[in-house]
């Protein structure tokens, strides 16, 4: 395993070197000492490379990550996995806010709690959270999945296009154009398939599934207050 | 006897100048329809502008420099601060942002096909880079929305720099709009969303806020992109002193600074009339902002809004921008709103010079479209000539000005070149009413 110390490296040395390690490179394992929460760690990756990171990360941790799976065993800060495309990103702890933001693929599990903002504007990411969610997760939502396996806050979906959301627990309130919808067999086999490759022991007929009720895809004046 | 004996003088039929025939016909149409009105473009009242700008030229005191013969350069840098690959324009007029999705593909060609031609920038939109824009353009910019719409690393990577959009001078703080009639196969693919629903782009970044955040995303951009390229961001006009400190504290090698003139594919009319600041009171504090921190010409300030001819070009830089952008008056240039398709217009509802309907993708031009028959009206290769002779005549006329005044390069151009006609652009301009060596808010003056 290669071995990469924030406490004595720069973080611009450590980008430079797992983005440039390419599709075939022999160096698949990678470990971060000392991150101690600073931003920007390991994004931009585009390698099949396994990355460790040993504590806590600031903003953007894995930010718009492609085909690397990242692992950080302490808590992620803001933003963590933005953008991804493909890929792993798991984390033991919590994640702050915008966890999995706009994210186009990949699957990114959260062991803990995630903040505030949790899928916000996903457009493709499979989001797998073991622990509760914060307000306005999955706002507009495009396509994805995010699976709560425990509680969601208020306005979970608001404005929601085509995403799907699953939760086990209770769902504080549903923000606008969100409903809950008939879990159907094809439903329980995406939770089933989620569940299983983000490890979570979970049975997939105990959540609820919410999506879209489109009333505002196309502007009603009927409808204005929910706009 | 009545009011209509004609024997008797009569009171003239008085039109009310608040309750005008088109405010009218506004509530009207507000009533049957529920719904706002929506268009393109910028803001169409008459505001305080570069028109209220004269400059001074060569006299005893100064003298000009030969015209055709003696040297007026006109290349700029953008990016000179972090980038190590600033980008390098021959002229200080870029092509703003506008989407693939407001824009036809061939309108998009035709940009980069211009600009490339005339040696400067065009700029992605609200909707991602395609191939064709990427393919045609020498210099592309490459805006990071709050929708992020097609945003990827590798269309990051392939860019000559990044603009962070937080806002544009027809809607500060507003989202992008773009209605169901335009959201053809190609567009709902490229943003990931169902064809012909009526697509708002959130108003706000999905994962930052404020300035503080913002230093932190411009170092994961730089960190994703190998410190290469220049990351501008961009503001609409409403602090701008303020908006180009913060900017530029979060690192910022550029500020592009868009005033209310400046162009929306589509948004409320309300929005694009009542909010913001003209391009005209934008300038000077952020020049202001720039020179208090010493990152006047270290960090370059781009302005645009209504910017049309060389004359606003020399006007902007004299103020203190680096560089302008034009969106609409390129739009023309390819054949917006041109007189040979009066009938068209007219069948529309509206004429020449007056369609802003933008948004309903029926464009007769075929620029502001994404049906194929109307966008195969516009020829990539004869607009981008268009495009290109635009840019060309608008850079001459700016050095025929700046001769005139003595300057070797546009950069020279300073507030002390011009003159105000009004109050109101003394006033925002900060140089001289006409005859006069004051204006208002002068230090010292007590005014």
């Amino acid at each position: 395993m290669q071995s990469f110390d924030l406490a004595s490296q720069s973080l611009r040395d450590l980008n430079a070197t797992l983005q440039a390690q390419a599709a075939q490179t022999n160096a698949t394992q990678w470990e971060i000492l000392n991150p101690r929460g600073a931003h920007a760690i390991a994004v931009g990756l585009d390698a099949p490379i396994e990355v460790t990171v040993r504590g806590s990360t600031g903003y953007y941790c894995a930010g718009m990550n492609k085909q690397a799976h990242v692992h950080i065993t302490g808590s992620a800060g803001p933003g963590v996995a933005e953008n991804m495309m493909s890929g792993t990103v798991i984390i033991d702890g919590d994640a702050s806010q915008y966890a999995g933001a706009t994210g186009r693929g990949g699957l990114l599990v959260i062991r803990g709690n995630a903040s505030s903002r949790c899928g916000i504007s996903m457009k493709g990411i499979d989001i797998v959270v073991e622990g509760n969610i914060g307000h306005m997760s999955a706002f507009m939502g495009q396509a994805g999945n995010l699976v709560v396996c425990g509680d969601a806050g208020d306005a979970l979906g608001d404005s929601l296009y085509e995403a799907r959301l699953f939760v086990r627990g209770s769902v504080k309130s549903l923000g606008a154009d969100c409903i809950e919808k008939e879990m159907r067999p094809e439903h329980l086999e995406i939770l089933r398939d989620l569940l299983a490759r983000a490890a979570v022991d979970a049975r997939p007929e105990e959540f609820r599934r919410y999506g879209s009720a489109r009333k505002l895809y196309n502007f009603d004046i009927d409808n204005a207050a929910e706009y | 006897m009545t009011t209509h004996d004609k024997r008797i003088p009569q009171t003239a039929p008085i039109q009310s100048a608040t309750f005008t025939n088109p405010i009218n016909a506004e509530i009207r149409r507000a009533a049957a329809t529920g719904i706002y009105d929506i268009r393109g473009g910028g803001a169409k009242r008459r505001v305080p502008h570069f028109d209220d700008l004269l400059f001074l030229g060569a006299s005893i005191s100064r003298y000009p420099l030969e015209g055709y013969r003696e040297k007026c350069d006109t290349r700029v840098t953008l990016g000179t601060r972090f980038a190590k690959k600033p980008i390098e324009l021959d002229i200080p007029v870029t092509i703003a942002g506008m989407s693939f999705g407001a824009l036809s593909a061939q309108a998009k060609e035709a940009l980069g096909r211009g600009a490339s031609a005339a040696g400067t920038s065009t700029t992605t939109g609200d909707g991602g880079m395609t191939d064709e824009e990427r393919g045609h353009s020498t210099k592309l910019v490459y805006q990071y929305l709050p929708s992020r719409y097609g945003m990827n690393p590798d269309d990051l990577r392939r860019a000559d720099a990044i603009e962070i959009v937080v806002g544009q001078g027809a809607k500060p703080g507003g989202g992008g709009m773009l209605l169901g009639q335009k959201i053809s196969d190609r567009v709902a693919e490229m943003r990931t969303l169902p064809k012909g629903i009526d697509q708002r782009s959130a108003c706000r970044h999905p994962d930052w806020t404020g300035p503080d955040d913002l230093e932190i995303k411009i170092l994961e951009l730089r960190e994703i992109t190998g410190w290469q390229v220049p990351i501008y961001v961009k503001v609409g006009g409403t602090r701008p002193y303020y908006d180009t400190a913060l900017a530029v504290k979060a690192g910022a090698d550029v500020v592009v600074l868009d005033g209310m003139q400046g162009g929306t594919a589509a948004t409320q009319d309300v929005f694009i009339e009542h909010v913001g600041l003209p391009t005209l009171a934008c300038i000077r504090p952020a020049v202001r902002a720039l020179q208090d921190m010493g990152m006047h010409r270290e960090v370059q300030l781009v302005v645009s809004g209504g910017i049309r001819s060389g004359a606003d070009v020399a006007k902007a830089l004299a103020l203190g921008a680096d560089a302008v952008a034009i969106g609409t008056a390129a739009l023309i240039a390819l054949g917006d709103n041109d007189p040979k398709w009066e009938a068209e217009y007219q069948a529309l509802g509206t004429t020449t010079g007056a369609y802003d309907d933008w948004h309903e993708g029926r464009d007769p031009a075929g620029i502001t479209t994404q049906d194929p028959e109307l966008a195969a009206r516009l020829d990539p290769v004869e607009g981008g000539r268009r495009l290109r002779n635009y840019l060309k005549v608008m850079t001459l006329e700016a050095q025929t000005i700046a001769r005139a005044c003595g300057h070797n390069h546009l950069h020279n151009l300073e507030p002390e070149d011009l003159c105000a006609l009004t109050m109101e652009a003394a006033a925002m301009a900060q140089v001289p009413l006409a005859g006069t060596d004051w204006y208002p808010g002068k230090p010292g003056t007590g005014y």
